[in-house]
């Protein structure tokens, strides 16, 4: 049973509604997520609350997290890929204590995911709800600072100025040299900014089959890819898209088809990849894949 | 052999175990109560209650002691908790001429109707450490009522409307409800109700910093400080089962009346206009520095070149919250190792790519 029982068995904060939240405000993110669902691509703006962590941490990704949680979901929440980095810790312990449900470290347990920066290996399913935390919501803002600007050319589809950046781009460097936070558009209408994922992960989210909600709380912006839409990072003809390739594979895991993190080991310059999924390789680990630094494979080890 | 780092939970344990002893410091000093920060520590109170959104001495004295004197976390706590509060009702508009002063001064005016009344200021102090506030000393008492002069003064301002001389501030005449940022997104353009409630909760750091830039010529404003009061007026609601209107307690609260000059326009004759500050508590400095940045920002609305940072709308009122400012500012302290990853990837491959066209040139050279 990998679904941590001790974590749902603990009462939910005295005093506080359920998922922190009050039910009006609920509502009123919900509305705002229709919204964006309807409108895929699209900012909405919504009344973004104050929430007890600090912006910028992820009050997006939790307003809308706890808009649309119920009791029987089974939470998963990661940080660059990771259960246990500490940001992801401790927003799975805020739900805990404000909700009481079930958490998983288990990418296929998940009902609703909470993620920075990553989309996880494991293709997701109609039953899920990817739910991205995003900085800057804006995927024209290094182009122009102006929010009043950015509206209108999002309203007039005027992207020439990322096609151009794109150009300018291959022309000083031979190709894009944007390597995460990849410009996409969302179904043919709206420039989207995937929140920083690293471009290996961008495909992931064109004709995905969970409901992906992006949530940017200092912005106060939501918005989202409905399932099976079409997500198209912007490229040229002669210059397509591509993702980044490492030149090992996984050290525990063997895999070669996930992102992979560098671990340095020494001060001499020895360093280690290894999947940044945490639940993808200790998956693959239990399946019997072995990378050339794995530990021989512990049944209690993986419990 | 490599076994990843595990343990952010018991890692983020300890370290608020180390925060909440190192809060307390030495444990042979006695412990800060809550009411020695409401009463001697008032001004940080007030600053937290202001930039928190909330008027409540006691919390905002529990949110300082709590962040170990950090006003900036302080201010955190206290919004962190106003945002679960249920809301009741919306008070009627404050009437500040019928504050009760404790201090009030113009600098326009030599004398007016009510005088002046310095009331409790640091100003005209010498900037001398009191080395008898290092022993335990008296408490020391004023001589004099301590304020409350009248029931009623009129706002100097006013005294300037009779000639014509100074703009007419007047209600919306649409009655439309004040906006509100902590239900609503902020939009752009901003009206003046919107943008005094953000520059209320703004940093007082940062509206100190863009007032002073007008002050030294970016959007020059020829400010006069038209009135200064500080002093308690009651909130009054609405009840509408009972269909009057119901004192339900008395705040401090600290206004700011700027006076600046204005050039007159094509449609208007030279007058005076003003800018707006208000604070709780004794939050001089920031009601001040917040009617300067008012002012610049009407820059649009009176016909004047928006040339300055303090005049852009979209600049002052994005970046003048100090919660958002920390948290985004400290978010990267956060793990971005994914990013970076990424980025590691892409400066080896603009490398190697350098190199090879270097080395493949050199062997063309040697040729």
């Amino acid at each position: 049973m990998t679904i941590q029982q001790s974590y749902a068995a603990t009462a939910t904060v005295a005093g506080y509604n359920f998922a922190f939240l009050d039910e009006q405000t609920k509502r009123m993110i919900r509305r705002a997520i229709l919204k964006a669902v309807a409108i895929p691509g699209y900012q909405v703006p919504f009344g973004s609350r104050e929430m007890p962590l600090p912006y910028g941490w992820g009050t997006g990704g939790m307003q809308v997290t706890a808009a649309v949680i119920g009791k029987n979901d089974v939470l998963k929440v990661i940080d660059q890929g990771a259960d246990d980095t500490t940001n992801a810790v401790s927003i799975r312990r805020f739900f805990t204590r404000m909700t009481g449900v079930a958490t998983t470290e288990k990418t296929r347990e998940a009902t609703l995911i909470q993620t920075r920066h990553r989309v996880p290996e494991m293709p997701l399913t109609e039953n899920q709800i990817l739910v991205y935390q995003v900085p800057i919501p804006e995927p024209l803002r290094w182009l122009e600072p102006r929010e009043s600007e950015t509206r209108k050319m999002h309203a007039l589809s005027e992207y020439g100025v990322m096609h151009v950046k794109l150009y300018e781009d291959i022309s000083r460097h031979g190709h894009i040299s944007t390597a995460y936070d990849y410009p996409v558009m969302v179904n043919g209408r709206y420039l989207m900014r995937c929140s920083p994922i690293p471009k290996f992960d961008t495909p992931k989210l064109h004709m995905n089959a969970a409901l992906q909600l992006f949530g940017a709380g200092r912005e106060k912006r939501i918005y989202a890819v409905p399932p099976y839409t079409e997500v198209k990072p912007l490229d040229f003809e002669d210059h397509p898209f591509q993702i980044e390739r490492w030149p090992e594979t996984c050290a525990l895991c063997n895999a070669e088809d996930s992102f992979l993190d560098e671990v340095i080991l020494d001060d001499r310059g020895g360093r280690m990849f290894v999947c940044s999924d945490t639940d993808y390789c200790s998956e693959r680990q239990a399946a019997g894949h072995r990378g050339r630094m794995a530990a021989p494979y512990k049944e209690e080890a993986a419990q | 052999m490599y076994v990843a780092v595990k343990g952010g939970e018991a890692a983020i344990e300890n370290a608020h175990k180390l925060l909440a002893e190192d809060r307390r410091g030495d444990p042979d000093v006695p412990e800060l109560t809550v009411a020695q920060i409401r009463e001697q520590l008032s001004l940080a109170v007030d600053r937290v209650m202001t930039e928190g959104s909330v008027y409540d001495p006691d919390l905002a004295a529990l949110a300082l002691k709590q962040a170990r004197g950090d006003q900036v976390e302080a201010i955190f706590l206290l919004r962190a908790y106003r945002t679960t509060l249920p809301r009741f009702a919306v008070s009627k508009p404050i009437d500040t001429a019928r504050m009760q002063v404790s201090r009030r001064i113009s600098s326009c005016f030599k004398d007016m109707p009510g005088g002046q009344l310095l009331g409790p200021t640091f100003d005209y102090t010498h900037r001398l450490l009191d080395f008898s506030l290092l022993a335990k000393g008296e408490a020391p008492q004023a001589e004099g009522n301590g304020g409350s002069v009248a029931d009623a003064l009129p706002q100097v301002v006013d005294l300037l409307n009779a000639e014509g001389l100074i703009e007419q501030e007047k209600p919306d005449p649409d009655d439309a409800p004040v906006g509100d940022l902590t239900r609503e997104p902020l939009l752009l353009p901003a009206g003046r109700d919107v943008r005094l409630q953000n520059l209320a909760r703004a940093d007082e750091g940062y509206l100190l910093a863009l007032g002073y830039s007008t002050q030294r010529g970016y959007a020059r404003s020829h400010p006069f400080v038209g009135e200064i009061r500080s002093g308690e007026v009651s909130v009054e609601i609405d009840v509408p089962e009972l269909g009057f209107s119901v004192d339900i307690g008395d705040i401090t609260v600290t206004e700011c009346q700027m006076v600046n000059q204005f050039r007159g326009s094509k449609t208007e004759p030279p007058k005076f206009t003003r800018g707006y500050g208000l604070s709780f508590g004794y939050a001089e400095r920031k009601a001040m520095a917040m009617a300067l940045v008012d002012r610049a920002l009407r820059a649009e609305e009176l016909g004047e070149d928006v040339t300055a940072p303090a005049q852009d709308q979209e600049f002052v009122l994005y970046h003048a919250d100090n919660v958002e400012a920390s948290g985004f500012v400290q978010h990267l302290k956060l793990p971005h190792h994914v990013d970076f990853q990424s980025e590691l990837t892409l400066v080896r491959t603009m490398r190697a790519e350098i190199a090879a066209e270097r080395e493949e040139a050199l062997r063309e050279a040697a040729q």
